[in-house]
C-alpha cells in the first residue's frame, strides 16, 4: 500500500471518529465562542478597543481551545490500537502525516466556526478578507502538526494530559506571532508576506521534524 | 530464515523498565506449525513475552529473532504484517461500528473491504456488524478481534487471555483459528489463565518473570 493511501485511510479513521463524537462543534467551539463573549464583558463597549483587541484575543482562544482538539484527538489511540497500526506496517510517517492532517482539519474548522463570532462581537477590520483564508489553515496545519508531535512525545506517560500544552503552548507562539501580524498587517494595509513566509516556514519544520521523529517516537513508547 | 530455524526464538532475552527487571532469561523457541500455551499467575509476564514475540517490545538483554528479524532492530518492520496480536484490551475503535473498524485493517493491509465483512460473517458477526464498538458486548469485541486476525492471515498468531469472555461457540473458533495458522505453516501462543481450556502441543510456564517448561 502506498505513503499516501496510508495517509488517506489513517485521516479517514480519525475523521469518522471525531464525526462520531462532535467534540469539536458541539462541545469545544461553543466553548470558545464562549470565551469570546466573556472577554468583552470584561473589556466593556468600547467599540474601537474591541475592535483593535479582536483579532489578537480570537488567535488566543484558537490557540488555548484547540488544545482541547488536540488533546482529545491524542486520547483515540490507546496502546491496543497503536500496536494494532504498528502490526499491521503502518510507516510511522505516514501515521503522523494522518493524524496531523486530522488535527488539522479540526482545528480549522474549530477556527471558521468562531469567525462569525469574532466578527459579530468585535467587527475587526482585516481590510482584505481572502488573505484571512490563507492564514486560517496556515495557522491550523502548524498547531495540527505540534499537537501531533507533542502527543507522539507524550504518548504513554501519565502526565500527558499536563505535559502536552505545556510543549504545545510556547512552541506555538511563532504561529501566534505570525498570525497575529499578519492580521496586524492587513488592517495597516501593509505587506503580510513576511509574516506569510514565517507561518510556512513554522509549518515546514515541523512538518519535517515529525516525520523524522515518527519512528523514532513510535518505538520508544512500551 | 531456513527450514530448520524457529519460527520465533527468545535467547536468554530479559526485560527491564527502569529498575523493574519484567522478564528473566527467558529462551523459548517456536517451531513452524507449533501450538504453545502461555500460562502464569496475573502480572508474572505474559502479555509482555507475547509484546516480545509481536517485536513491539525489544529486550533489554539477551537477543531474540521473530521469522529472521532480530528483536530491536529496523528488520522487524518487515515481518510485523505477518504478525497478529490480540491482546486482552480491544484493539478497536469505540466510536466505529465493527465493520468500520474491521474494513479499516483489511484496507490498510492492502485487502478488499469485503474481505473484512466476510470475516465478520465468519466469526457470527454479520448480523451486528454495523453495531459500535463502544456498544457491543466484552464476546462480540474478541469475535471482532478474531476476524482481524482471519482477514491478515498471519505466520505468528498471538492471543492474550485467550478465552477470557468468550462463550462456547467463540471459544471454538479460537482454536479453529489457531489450527488454520499453524495448518498454514505458521506457529500460535496462546495464554491463558484456564489450561484446561487450551488445546495446544506444549505449555509454557511464566512466573515472576522466568519461563519454565509446564
Amino acid at each position: 500500500m502506498s505513503f499516501w493511501r496510508q495517509v488517506f485511510e489513517i485521516t479517514r479513521k480519525d475523521l469518522l471518529v471525531e464525526s462520531r463524537t462532535a467534540e469539536v462543534v458541539t462541545m469545544t467551539a461553543p466553548f470558545g465562542a464562549a470565551a469570546l463573549i466573556l472577554i468583552p464583558l470584561a473589556i466593556g463597549t468600547d467599540a474601537p478597543l474591541l475592535s483593535d483587541l479582536g483579532p489578537g484575543l480570537y488567535w488566543i482562544v484558537v490557540l488555548l481551545f484547540g488544545m482541547l482538539v488536540i488533546l482529545r484527538k491524542s486520547a483515540v489511540d490507546g496502546q491496543p490500537q497503536r500496536d494494532l497500526v504498528r502490526l499491521l506496517g503502518i510507516d510511522p510517517a505516514a501515521r503522523f502525516a494522518g493524524a496531523a492532517i486530522a488535527t488539522s482539519a479540526l482545528i480549522f474548522t474549530f477556527e471558521l466556526v468562531l469567525i462569525p463570532v469574532l466578527i459579530v462581537l468585535y467587527n475587526p477590520d482585516f481590510g482584505s478578507w481572502p488573505w484571512l483564508m490563507l492564514i486560517l489553515p496556515l495557522v491550523a496545519i502548524g498547531m495540527g502538526l505540534l499537537g501531533t508531535i507533542a502527543g507522539g512525545v507524550t504518548t504513554g506517560l501519565g502526565t500527558r494530559v499536563s505535559l502536552t500544552p505545556l510543549l504545545v503552548v510556547p512552541l506555538s507562539l511563532p504561529l501566534l506571532l505570525g498570525a497575529t501580524q499578519a492580521l496586524e498587517s492587513l488592517r495597516l494595509g501593509r505587506s503580510i508576506l513576511p509574516w506569510l513566509v514565517l507561518l510556512m516556514a513554522v509549518d515546514l519544520a515541523l512538518a519535517v521534524t515529525g516525520v523524522l521523529a515518527a519512528r523514532p517516537l513510535e518505538e520508544a513508547v512500551t | 530464515m531456513n527450514a530448520a530455524s524457529p519460527l520465533a526464538l527468545l535467547d536468554d532475552a530479559g526485560l527491564r523498565i527502569g529498575n523493574t527487571v519484567i522478564i528473566r532469561r527467558a529462551k523459548l523457541a517456536l517451531t513452524a506449525g507449533e501450538k504453545v500455551g502461555l500460562l502464569g499467575p496475573n502480572g508474572s509476564g505474559k502479555t509482555t513475552v507475547l509484546r516480545m514475540l509481536a517485536t513491539l517490545l525489544p529486550p533489554t538483554d539477551g537477543s531474540g529473532t521473530v521469522m529472521g528479524a532480530r528483536l530491536g532492530t529496523d528488520a522487524v518492520y518487515t515481518v510485523r504484517s505477518r504478525i497478529v496480536m490480540v491482546g486482552h484490551l480491544p484493539a478497536l475503535y469505540p466510536e466505529l461500528t465493527l465493520a468500520e473498524n474491521t474494513r479499516f485493517v483489511a484496507r490498510l493491509s492492502g485487502r478488499a473491504p469485503a474481505v473484512a465483512d466476510e470475516a465478520l460473517t465468519m466469526v457470527g458477526l454479520a448480523g451486528a456488524s454495523q453495531r459500535r464498538a463502544a456498544q457491543s458486548s466484552k464476546g462480540m469485541l474478541r469475535r471482532a478481534e478474531l476476524a482481524r486476525a482471519l482477514i491478515l492471515e498471519p505466520d505468528l498468531l498471538l492471543l492474550d487471555e485467550a478465552h477470557a469472555g468468550l462463550d462456547a461457540e467463540a471459544i471454538g473458533l479460537v482454536d479453529a483459528l489457531a489450527n488454520r495458522v499453524v495448518a498454514r505453516g505458521g506457529a500460535a501462543v496462546l495464554v491463558s489463565h484456564e489450561p484446561d481450556r487450551l488445546v495446544v502441543d506444549r505449555s509454557v510456564r511464566v512466573v515472576d518473570g522466568v519461563l519454565e517448561a509446564a
